[in-house]
Protein backbone atom coordinates (compact mmCIF):
# COMPACT_ATOMS: atom_id res chain seq x y z
CA UNK A 1 0.00 0.00 0.00
CA UNK A 2 1.01 3.30 -1.13
CA UNK A 3 2.24 5.57 2.20
CA UNK A 4 -0.93 7.99 3.55
CA UNK A 5 -0.24 11.00 1.32
CA UNK A 6 -2.71 13.49 3.77
CA UNK A 7 -0.06 12.80 6.40
CA UNK A 8 3.22 12.72 4.59
CA UNK A 9 2.31 16.35 3.16
CA UNK A 10 2.29 17.58 6.57
CA UNK A 11 5.59 16.78 7.28
CA UNK A 12 7.18 20.36 6.99
CA UNK A 13 4.24 21.91 8.84
CA UNK A 14 4.29 19.45 11.89
CA UNK A 15 8.13 20.19 11.88
CA UNK A 16 7.73 23.77 12.78
CA UNK A 17 4.69 22.86 14.71
CA UNK A 18 6.95 20.85 17.38
CA UNK A 19 9.94 23.30 17.26
CA UNK A 20 7.29 26.27 17.96
CA UNK A 21 5.50 24.34 21.22
CA UNK A 22 9.55 23.78 21.95
CA UNK A 23 9.92 27.39 21.64
CA UNK A 24 6.99 28.72 23.70
CA UNK A 25 7.77 25.89 26.63
CA UNK A 26 11.57 27.49 26.69
CA UNK A 27 9.85 30.93 26.72
CA UNK A 28 7.93 30.95 30.19
CA UNK A 29 10.81 28.39 31.54
CA UNK A 30 13.40 31.13 31.24
CA UNK A 31 10.70 33.69 32.69
CA UNK A 32 10.44 31.36 35.84
CA UNK A 33 6.78 30.19 35.27
CA UNK A 34 5.96 26.42 36.41
CA UNK A 35 4.53 24.13 33.78
CA UNK A 36 1.25 22.78 35.07
CA UNK A 37 -0.87 19.65 33.86
CA UNK A 38 -4.55 19.81 34.95
CA UNK A 39 -7.09 17.12 34.53
CA UNK A 40 -8.80 17.33 31.38
CA UNK A 41 -12.05 15.39 32.94
CA UNK A 42 -13.96 17.71 34.92
CA UNK A 43 -17.24 17.67 36.50
CA UNK A 44 -18.03 20.68 34.47
CA UNK A 45 -16.79 23.89 32.39
CA UNK A 46 -16.87 27.70 33.57
CA UNK A 47 -20.00 28.16 32.66
CA UNK A 48 -20.36 30.25 29.44
CA UNK A 49 -23.67 30.44 27.37
CA UNK A 50 -21.82 29.67 23.99
CA UNK A 51 -19.24 26.90 24.72
CA UNK A 52 -20.13 23.92 24.76
CA UNK A 53 -18.55 20.82 26.69
CA UNK A 54 -18.09 17.42 25.20
CA UNK A 55 -19.79 14.91 28.12
CA UNK A 56 -17.43 12.39 29.27
CA UNK A 57 -18.82 9.48 31.25
CA UNK A 58 -21.27 11.82 33.68
CA UNK A 59 -18.61 14.57 33.44
CA UNK A 60 -16.92 16.81 30.65
CA UNK A 61 -14.10 16.83 28.70
CA UNK A 62 -12.45 20.33 29.88
CA UNK A 63 -13.23 23.24 27.24
CA UNK A 64 -9.95 25.36 28.85
CA UNK A 65 -7.91 24.77 31.67
CA UNK A 66 -9.26 27.81 33.09
CA UNK A 67 -10.76 26.35 36.12
CA UNK A 68 -7.90 24.50 37.81
CA UNK A 69 -5.42 26.64 37.05
CA UNK A 70 -7.47 29.31 39.13
CA UNK A 71 -7.50 27.12 41.90
CA UNK A 72 -3.36 26.50 41.29
CA UNK A 73 -2.95 30.61 41.52
CA UNK A 74 -5.30 30.99 44.47
CA UNK A 75 -3.34 27.97 46.18
CA UNK A 76 -0.20 30.66 45.67
CA UNK A 77 1.18 28.96 42.25
CA UNK A 78 1.71 32.58 41.12
CA UNK A 79 3.20 31.86 37.48
CA UNK A 80 1.82 28.97 36.03
CA UNK A 81 1.43 27.72 32.23
CA UNK A 82 0.17 24.70 30.84
CA UNK A 83 -0.19 23.23 26.91
CA UNK A 84 -2.90 21.16 26.77
CA UNK A 85 -5.63 19.25 24.83
CA UNK A 86 -9.19 20.93 25.00
CA UNK A 87 -12.50 20.13 23.09
CA UNK A 88 -15.65 22.10 22.05
CA UNK A 89 -18.62 20.47 20.56
CA UNK A 90 -20.37 21.48 17.48
CA UNK A 91 -16.94 23.32 16.31
CA UNK A 92 -15.23 22.90 12.81
CA UNK A 93 -14.54 24.94 10.39
CA UNK A 94 -11.13 26.16 8.87
CA UNK A 95 -10.56 27.50 12.21
CA UNK A 96 -11.76 24.89 14.48
CA UNK A 97 -11.43 21.96 15.62
CA UNK A 98 -12.72 19.91 18.40
CA UNK A 99 -9.96 18.59 19.90
CA UNK A 100 -7.61 21.69 19.94
CA UNK A 101 -4.60 23.10 21.84
CA UNK A 102 -4.73 25.72 23.94
CA UNK A 103 -1.66 27.63 25.65
CA UNK A 104 -2.93 28.74 28.94
CA UNK A 105 -0.79 31.08 30.89
CA UNK A 106 -1.76 33.23 34.41
CA UNK A 107 0.72 36.00 36.22
CA UNK A 108 -0.40 37.33 39.06
CA UNK A 109 0.38 41.28 39.94
CA UNK A 110 -0.67 41.74 36.09
CA UNK A 111 -3.89 43.15 34.39
CA UNK A 112 -4.65 42.75 30.86
CA UNK A 113 -2.28 45.60 29.83
CA UNK A 114 0.53 43.92 31.27
CA UNK A 115 -0.56 41.00 29.63
CA UNK A 116 -0.42 42.39 26.22
CA UNK A 117 2.73 43.09 26.34
CA UNK A 118 4.23 39.67 27.60
CA UNK A 119 1.89 38.05 24.70
CA UNK A 120 4.04 40.43 22.52
CA UNK A 121 7.25 39.27 24.22
CA UNK A 122 5.98 35.75 23.57
CA UNK A 123 5.39 36.23 19.61
CA UNK A 124 8.56 37.73 19.25
CA UNK A 125 10.46 35.17 20.87
CA UNK A 126 8.96 32.58 19.37
CA UNK A 127 9.32 33.87 15.86
CA UNK A 128 12.87 34.15 16.20
CA UNK A 129 13.70 30.68 17.67
CA UNK A 130 11.79 30.21 14.21
CA UNK A 131 14.16 32.70 11.96
CA UNK A 132 11.51 35.35 11.36
CA UNK A 133 12.86 38.39 12.22
CA UNK A 134 10.28 41.71 11.98
CA UNK A 135 7.79 39.93 9.75
CA UNK A 136 6.61 36.99 8.62
CA UNK A 137 4.83 35.54 5.77
CA UNK A 138 1.40 34.31 5.84
CA UNK A 139 -1.31 34.04 3.36
CA UNK A 140 0.33 36.21 0.67
CA UNK A 141 0.96 39.19 3.64
CA UNK A 142 3.98 40.21 5.35
CA UNK A 143 2.90 40.24 8.50
CA UNK A 144 4.71 43.18 10.57
CA UNK A 145 5.94 41.73 14.55
CA UNK A 146 7.77 44.76 15.43
CA UNK A 147 6.36 45.85 19.06
CA UNK A 148 4.37 48.03 19.84
CA UNK A 149 1.30 46.01 18.42
CA UNK A 150 -1.94 47.97 17.55
CA UNK A 151 -4.30 48.31 20.48
CA UNK A 152 -8.14 49.54 19.50
CA UNK A 153 -10.88 49.13 22.00
CA UNK A 154 -14.25 47.54 20.77
CA UNK A 155 -16.00 50.72 21.07
CA UNK A 156 -13.43 52.39 18.55
CA UNK A 157 -13.52 49.75 16.54
CA UNK A 158 -17.27 49.61 15.81
CA UNK A 159 -17.22 53.51 15.50
CA UNK A 160 -14.26 53.24 12.92
CA UNK A 161 -15.40 50.12 10.62
CA UNK A 162 -18.88 49.62 11.56
CA UNK A 163 -22.01 51.27 10.47
CA UNK A 164 -23.63 51.33 13.59
CA UNK A 165 -21.76 51.92 17.57
CA UNK A 166 -21.31 48.99 19.69
CA UNK A 167 -24.37 50.20 22.11
CA UNK A 168 -26.48 49.72 18.86
CA UNK A 169 -25.39 46.14 18.02
CA UNK A 170 -25.57 44.77 21.52
CA UNK A 171 -29.29 46.54 21.59
CA UNK A 172 -30.38 44.82 17.96
CA UNK A 173 -28.81 41.53 18.98
CA UNK A 174 -26.14 41.83 15.74
CA UNK A 175 -22.72 42.25 18.20
CA UNK A 176 -21.46 38.58 16.57
CA UNK A 177 -22.71 39.01 13.33
CA UNK A 178 -20.89 42.96 12.60
CA UNK A 179 -18.08 41.21 14.34
CA UNK A 180 -17.36 39.01 11.78
CA UNK A 181 -18.81 40.66 8.94
CA UNK A 182 -17.56 44.07 9.43
CA UNK A 183 -14.80 44.49 11.98
CA UNK A 184 -12.70 41.02 11.55
CA UNK A 185 -12.30 41.29 7.93
CA UNK A 186 -10.35 44.88 8.77
CA UNK A 187 -7.98 43.02 10.82
CA UNK A 188 -7.10 40.58 8.01
CA UNK A 189 -6.42 43.19 5.84
CA UNK A 190 -3.86 45.24 8.08
CA UNK A 191 -0.42 43.68 8.43
CA UNK A 192 -0.47 45.13 11.79
CA UNK A 193 -1.16 42.79 15.13
CA UNK A 194 -3.79 44.16 16.83
CA UNK A 195 -5.52 43.62 20.13
CA UNK A 196 -9.12 44.31 20.52
CA UNK A 197 -9.81 45.61 24.39
CA UNK A 198 -12.66 46.25 26.65
CA UNK A 199 -15.66 43.96 25.52
CA UNK A 200 -19.10 44.39 26.69
CA UNK A 201 -19.31 42.70 30.53
CA UNK A 202 -21.54 40.21 29.28
CA UNK A 203 -18.99 39.00 26.75
CA UNK A 204 -16.39 37.95 29.68
CA UNK A 205 -17.98 35.90 32.16
CA UNK A 206 -14.86 36.17 33.95
CA UNK A 207 -13.23 39.45 33.67
CA UNK A 208 -13.03 42.21 35.85
CA UNK A 209 -15.50 44.96 35.38
CA UNK A 210 -13.55 48.40 34.03
CA UNK A 211 -13.31 50.59 36.64
CA UNK A 212 -13.50 53.79 34.75
CA UNK A 213 -16.21 52.20 32.80
CA UNK A 214 -18.41 49.86 34.21
CA UNK A 215 -20.10 48.41 31.01
CA UNK A 216 -17.09 47.09 30.15
CA UNK A 217 -14.91 43.89 31.17
CA UNK A 218 -10.98 43.90 30.87
CA UNK A 219 -10.69 41.28 28.06
CA UNK A 220 -8.54 41.72 25.04
CA UNK A 221 -8.43 39.19 21.72
CA UNK A 222 -5.51 39.48 19.90
CA UNK A 223 -5.23 39.41 15.90
CA UNK A 224 -2.78 38.22 13.92
CA UNK A 225 -3.42 38.15 9.89
CA UNK A 226 -7.00 38.23 10.36
CA UNK A 227 -6.76 35.11 12.88
CA UNK A 228 -8.05 35.37 16.67
CA UNK A 229 -5.14 34.52 18.25
CA UNK A 230 -5.64 34.90 21.91
CA UNK A 231 -8.18 35.75 24.31
CA UNK A 232 -7.09 37.19 28.02
CA UNK A 233 -8.74 39.16 31.06
CA UNK A 234 -7.96 40.82 34.19
CA UNK A 235 -9.28 38.06 36.23
CA UNK A 236 -12.48 38.55 38.26
CA UNK A 237 -11.24 37.94 41.91
CA UNK A 238 -14.67 38.40 43.63
CA UNK A 239 -16.73 35.32 44.33
CA UNK A 240 -20.10 37.38 44.78
CA UNK A 241 -19.70 38.88 41.72
CA UNK A 242 -18.43 35.75 39.98
CA UNK A 243 -20.79 33.58 41.07
CA UNK A 244 -23.77 36.40 39.55
CA UNK A 245 -22.18 36.15 36.35
CA UNK A 246 -22.09 32.66 35.85
CA UNK A 247 -26.01 32.23 36.57
CA UNK A 248 -26.47 34.56 34.12
CA UNK A 249 -24.53 32.45 31.87
CA UNK A 250 -26.33 29.33 33.34
CA UNK A 251 -30.03 31.28 32.80
CA UNK A 252 -29.17 32.10 29.15
CA UNK A 253 -27.70 28.13 28.82
CA UNK A 254 -31.19 27.10 29.82
CA UNK A 255 -33.35 30.05 28.13
CA UNK A 256 -31.99 28.76 24.84
CA UNK A 257 -31.89 24.68 25.23
CA UNK A 258 -29.00 24.06 26.11
CA UNK A 259 -27.00 21.90 28.96
CA UNK A 260 -27.01 23.83 32.22
CA UNK A 261 -23.47 22.78 33.72
CA UNK A 262 -23.22 22.77 37.72
CA UNK A 263 -21.88 25.85 39.27
CA UNK A 264 -18.13 25.39 40.14
CA UNK A 265 -18.36 25.56 43.39
CA UNK A 266 -14.68 24.37 44.61
CA UNK A 267 -13.32 27.20 41.81
CA UNK A 268 -15.79 29.69 43.52
CA UNK A 269 -14.77 29.17 47.28
CA UNK A 270 -10.87 29.46 46.95
CA UNK A 271 -11.57 32.17 44.40
CA UNK A 272 -11.34 34.15 47.26
CA UNK A 273 -7.66 33.75 48.16
CA UNK A 274 -6.82 34.25 44.45
CA UNK A 275 -4.43 37.49 43.54
CA UNK A 276 -4.61 40.17 40.92
CA UNK A 277 -3.82 38.81 38.11
CA UNK A 278 -3.92 38.29 34.01
CA UNK A 279 -4.54 35.00 32.15
CA UNK A 280 -4.60 34.27 28.73
CA UNK A 281 -5.46 31.15 26.49
CA UNK A 282 -3.84 31.38 23.21
CA UNK A 283 -4.84 28.90 20.38
CA UNK A 284 -1.41 26.75 19.53
CA UNK A 285 -2.62 25.54 16.12
CA UNK A 286 -3.36 28.70 14.63
CA UNK A 287 -0.10 30.59 15.87
CA UNK A 288 0.93 27.16 13.98
CA UNK A 289 -1.04 28.22 10.84
CA UNK A 290 0.59 31.54 10.75
CA UNK A 291 4.19 29.93 11.17
CA UNK A 292 3.43 27.41 8.36
CA UNK A 293 1.36 29.08 6.43
CA UNK A 294 -1.53 27.48 5.91
CA UNK A 295 -4.92 27.99 5.26
CA UNK A 296 -6.87 25.89 7.23
CA UNK A 297 -6.69 24.51 10.67
CA UNK A 298 -6.31 20.54 9.18
CA UNK A 299 -3.14 21.02 7.67
CA UNK A 300 -1.63 21.86 11.12
CA UNK A 301 -2.34 18.67 13.06
CA UNK A 302 -1.30 15.36 12.00
CA UNK A 303 -5.41 13.96 12.48
CA UNK A 304 -8.60 15.59 11.93
CA UNK A 305 -11.54 13.66 13.49
CA UNK A 306 -12.76 12.88 9.61
CA UNK A 307 -9.29 11.50 9.09
CA UNK A 308 -9.82 8.71 12.15
CA UNK B 1 -35.42 19.16 9.87
CA UNK B 2 -32.03 20.79 9.69
CA UNK B 3 -30.19 22.83 12.01
CA UNK B 4 -27.09 25.63 11.30
CA UNK B 5 -25.19 23.12 12.40
CA UNK B 6 -25.95 21.02 10.13
CA UNK B 7 -25.08 23.09 6.98
CA UNK B 8 -22.35 22.36 4.68
CA UNK B 9 -21.51 22.96 1.32
CA UNK B 10 -23.41 21.26 -1.86
CA UNK B 11 -26.77 20.56 0.82
CA UNK B 12 -30.33 21.48 -0.94
CA UNK B 13 -32.35 23.50 1.64
CA UNK B 14 -34.88 24.94 -1.35
CA UNK B 15 -31.35 26.70 -2.34
CA UNK B 16 -28.16 25.21 -2.61
CA UNK B 17 -25.23 26.26 -0.66
CA UNK B 18 -22.23 27.60 -2.97
CA UNK B 19 -19.77 28.48 -0.22
CA UNK B 20 -19.79 27.70 3.47
CA UNK B 21 -17.77 29.25 6.49
CA UNK B 22 -18.29 28.61 9.98
CA UNK B 23 -17.33 31.35 12.11
CA UNK B 24 -17.28 32.13 15.67
CA UNK B 25 -15.66 35.05 17.32
CA UNK B 26 -14.34 34.92 21.29
CA UNK B 27 -16.77 33.64 23.18
CA UNK B 28 -19.31 34.39 20.70
CA UNK B 29 -21.86 32.40 19.30
CA UNK B 30 -21.72 30.00 16.41
CA UNK B 31 -22.33 31.66 13.13
CA UNK B 32 -22.43 30.13 10.16
CA UNK B 33 -21.53 32.55 6.90
CA UNK B 34 -23.13 31.05 3.13
CA UNK B 35 -23.24 32.14 -0.36
CA UNK B 36 -26.49 30.57 -1.84
CA UNK B 37 -27.96 30.15 -4.28
CA UNK B 38 -31.26 29.40 -5.52
CA UNK B 39 -31.89 26.51 -7.47
CA UNK B 40 -34.82 27.73 -9.60
CA UNK B 41 -33.64 30.97 -10.67
CA UNK B 42 -30.57 30.23 -9.97
CA UNK B 43 -30.14 34.30 -8.33
CA UNK B 44 -26.68 34.15 -6.12
CA UNK B 45 -27.10 35.79 -2.53
CA UNK B 46 -25.88 35.95 0.99
CA UNK B 47 -26.46 35.49 4.84
CA UNK B 48 -25.50 34.67 8.21
CA UNK B 49 -27.11 32.17 9.91
CA UNK B 50 -27.20 31.25 14.08
CA UNK B 51 -27.06 27.92 15.24
CA UNK B 52 -30.86 27.94 16.57
CA UNK B 53 -31.72 28.31 12.99
CA UNK B 54 -33.55 25.17 11.05
CA UNK B 55 -34.27 24.54 7.75
CA UNK B 56 -36.51 22.09 5.61
CA UNK B 57 -34.79 19.85 3.32
CA UNK B 58 -35.47 20.48 -0.29
CA UNK B 59 -38.12 18.68 -1.70
CA UNK B 60 -36.85 17.76 -4.98
CA UNK B 61 -36.00 14.51 -6.14
CA UNK B 62 -32.95 12.39 -6.70
CA UNK B 63 -32.65 10.22 -10.16
CA UNK B 64 -28.95 7.96 -10.56
CA UNK B 65 -28.01 9.10 -13.87
CA UNK B 66 -24.77 8.59 -16.54
CA UNK B 67 -22.57 11.15 -17.85
CA UNK B 68 -22.29 11.24 -21.47
CA UNK B 69 -20.73 14.38 -22.74
CA UNK B 70 -20.07 18.03 -22.81
CA UNK B 71 -21.04 20.27 -25.93
CA UNK B 72 -20.90 23.63 -25.71
CA UNK B 73 -21.26 24.01 -22.15
CA UNK B 74 -24.28 21.98 -21.93
CA UNK B 75 -23.78 18.94 -20.05
CA UNK B 76 -25.55 15.85 -21.08
CA UNK B 77 -26.54 13.04 -18.77
CA UNK B 78 -28.50 9.50 -19.74
CA UNK B 79 -30.96 7.73 -17.37
CA UNK B 80 -29.30 4.34 -17.91
CA UNK B 81 -33.19 2.20 -17.97
CA UNK B 82 -35.38 5.05 -19.60
CA UNK B 83 -32.45 6.32 -22.18
CA UNK B 84 -33.88 9.27 -21.00
CA UNK B 85 -31.63 12.36 -21.47
CA UNK B 86 -31.25 16.24 -19.82
CA UNK B 87 -29.13 18.71 -19.99
CA UNK B 88 -27.60 20.93 -16.85
CA UNK B 89 -25.91 24.08 -17.84
CA UNK B 90 -22.01 25.29 -17.02
CA UNK B 91 -23.32 27.36 -14.01
CA UNK B 92 -25.54 24.54 -12.65
CA UNK B 93 -22.90 22.02 -12.90
CA UNK B 94 -20.14 24.09 -11.37
CA UNK B 95 -16.89 22.43 -10.10
CA UNK B 96 -18.26 18.92 -10.47
CA UNK B 97 -17.06 19.71 -13.71
CA UNK B 98 -13.69 18.80 -12.58
CA UNK B 99 -14.27 15.25 -11.64
CA UNK B 100 -16.94 14.12 -14.56
CA UNK B 101 -14.91 11.58 -16.96
CA UNK B 102 -17.24 9.88 -19.59
CA UNK B 103 -20.03 7.29 -18.34
CA UNK B 104 -19.74 8.43 -14.59
CA UNK B 105 -22.52 7.69 -12.25
CA UNK B 106 -23.90 10.70 -10.36
CA UNK B 107 -27.06 12.01 -9.14
CA UNK B 108 -29.27 14.48 -10.98
CA UNK B 109 -31.40 16.80 -8.72
CA UNK B 110 -34.95 17.50 -10.17
CA UNK B 111 -37.67 19.93 -9.11
CA UNK B 112 -40.50 18.38 -11.29
CA UNK B 113 -38.81 17.45 -14.78
CA UNK B 114 -36.58 20.06 -14.20
CA UNK B 115 -33.06 19.48 -13.84
CA UNK B 116 -31.63 21.65 -11.35
CA UNK B 117 -27.91 20.37 -10.39
CA UNK B 118 -25.86 17.26 -9.70
CA UNK B 119 -24.23 15.20 -7.03
CA UNK B 120 -21.04 13.65 -7.26
CA UNK B 121 -19.91 10.24 -5.55
CA UNK B 122 -17.61 11.04 -3.04
CA UNK B 123 -14.46 9.61 -4.63
CA UNK B 124 -13.67 9.58 -8.52
CA UNK B 125 -10.82 7.82 -10.96
CA UNK B 126 -9.40 9.96 -13.22
CA UNK B 127 -6.67 9.45 -15.51
CA UNK B 128 -3.32 11.84 -15.22
CA UNK B 129 -2.52 12.88 -18.25
CA UNK B 130 0.20 15.75 -17.90
CA UNK B 131 3.06 14.88 -15.08
CA UNK B 132 6.58 16.12 -15.35
CA UNK B 133 8.47 12.80 -14.99
CA UNK B 134 9.36 11.66 -11.14
CA UNK B 135 12.96 13.03 -10.89
CA UNK B 136 14.52 9.69 -8.88
CA UNK B 137 16.40 11.69 -6.65
CA UNK B 138 13.46 13.73 -5.70
CA UNK B 139 12.25 11.47 -2.70
CA UNK B 140 11.88 13.49 0.36
CA UNK B 141 8.64 12.91 1.94
CA UNK B 142 5.99 15.42 1.71
CA UNK B 143 6.94 17.28 -1.38
CA UNK B 144 4.11 17.27 -4.17
CA UNK B 145 4.01 18.89 -7.49
CA UNK B 146 1.19 19.67 -10.00
CA UNK B 147 -0.48 17.33 -12.72
CA UNK B 148 -3.15 17.39 -14.83
CA UNK B 149 -5.92 14.99 -15.47
CA UNK B 150 -8.27 13.93 -17.94
CA UNK B 151 -11.24 16.63 -17.36
CA UNK B 152 -8.01 19.41 -17.55
CA UNK B 153 -8.41 19.68 -13.29
CA UNK B 154 -5.18 20.77 -12.29
CA UNK B 155 -4.24 19.48 -8.27
CA UNK B 156 -1.06 18.42 -6.65
CA UNK B 157 -0.06 15.10 -6.21
CA UNK B 158 3.14 13.42 -4.95
CA UNK B 159 5.83 13.47 -6.86
CA UNK B 160 5.79 9.75 -7.81
CA UNK B 161 2.87 9.86 -9.78
CA UNK B 162 3.37 9.29 -13.47
CA UNK B 163 1.18 10.21 -16.93
CA UNK B 164 -1.27 7.35 -17.19
CA UNK B 165 -1.39 6.72 -14.06
CA UNK B 166 -5.03 6.79 -12.57
CA UNK B 167 -5.57 8.44 -9.25
CA UNK B 168 -8.05 8.65 -6.62
CA UNK B 169 -9.75 12.64 -5.89
CA UNK B 170 -11.94 13.30 -3.08
CA UNK B 171 -13.98 15.66 -5.00
CA UNK B 172 -15.39 17.15 -1.80
CA UNK B 173 -11.59 18.91 -1.16
CA UNK B 174 -10.54 18.24 -4.72
CA UNK B 175 -7.71 16.58 -3.66
CA UNK B 176 -5.48 13.33 -4.38
CA UNK B 177 -6.11 10.55 -1.93
CA UNK B 178 -4.42 7.74 -3.60
CA UNK B 179 -2.89 5.94 -6.78
CA UNK B 180 -5.71 3.44 -7.70
CA UNK B 181 -4.02 -0.16 -9.21
CA UNK B 182 -6.16 -0.79 -12.66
Amino acid sequence: MEENWNLARKRNSLYIRAAMIQAIREFFIDKDYLEVETPSRIPGPAPECHIDAIPSDGWYLHTSPELCMKRLLAAGYPRIFQITRCFRGEERGSLHIPEFTLLEWYTSGADYFRMMEECEELIVHVALSLGHEGKIHYRGKEIDIRTPWERISVKDAFMRYSTVTMEKALKDDCFDEIMIREIEPRFADTNRLVFLYDYPVAMGALARVKKTDPEVAERFELYMGGLELANAFSELTDPAEQRARFEEELKNRRASGRVVYPMPEKFLSELINMPESSGIALGVDRLAMIFTDSASIDDVVAFTPEEL
Amino acid sequence: MYSASDLRKNLKIQIVIVEFTFSKPGKGQSLYRCKLKNMINGNQFERTFRSVDTFEPANLQEKKMQYLYEEDSQYCFMDTETYEQVYLTDDQVGDAKNYMSDNLDVEILFFGEKPLGITLPNFVDLTVTKAEPWAKGDSVTGRTKPVEVETAYVLQVPPFVEEGEKIRIDTRTGEYLTRVKE
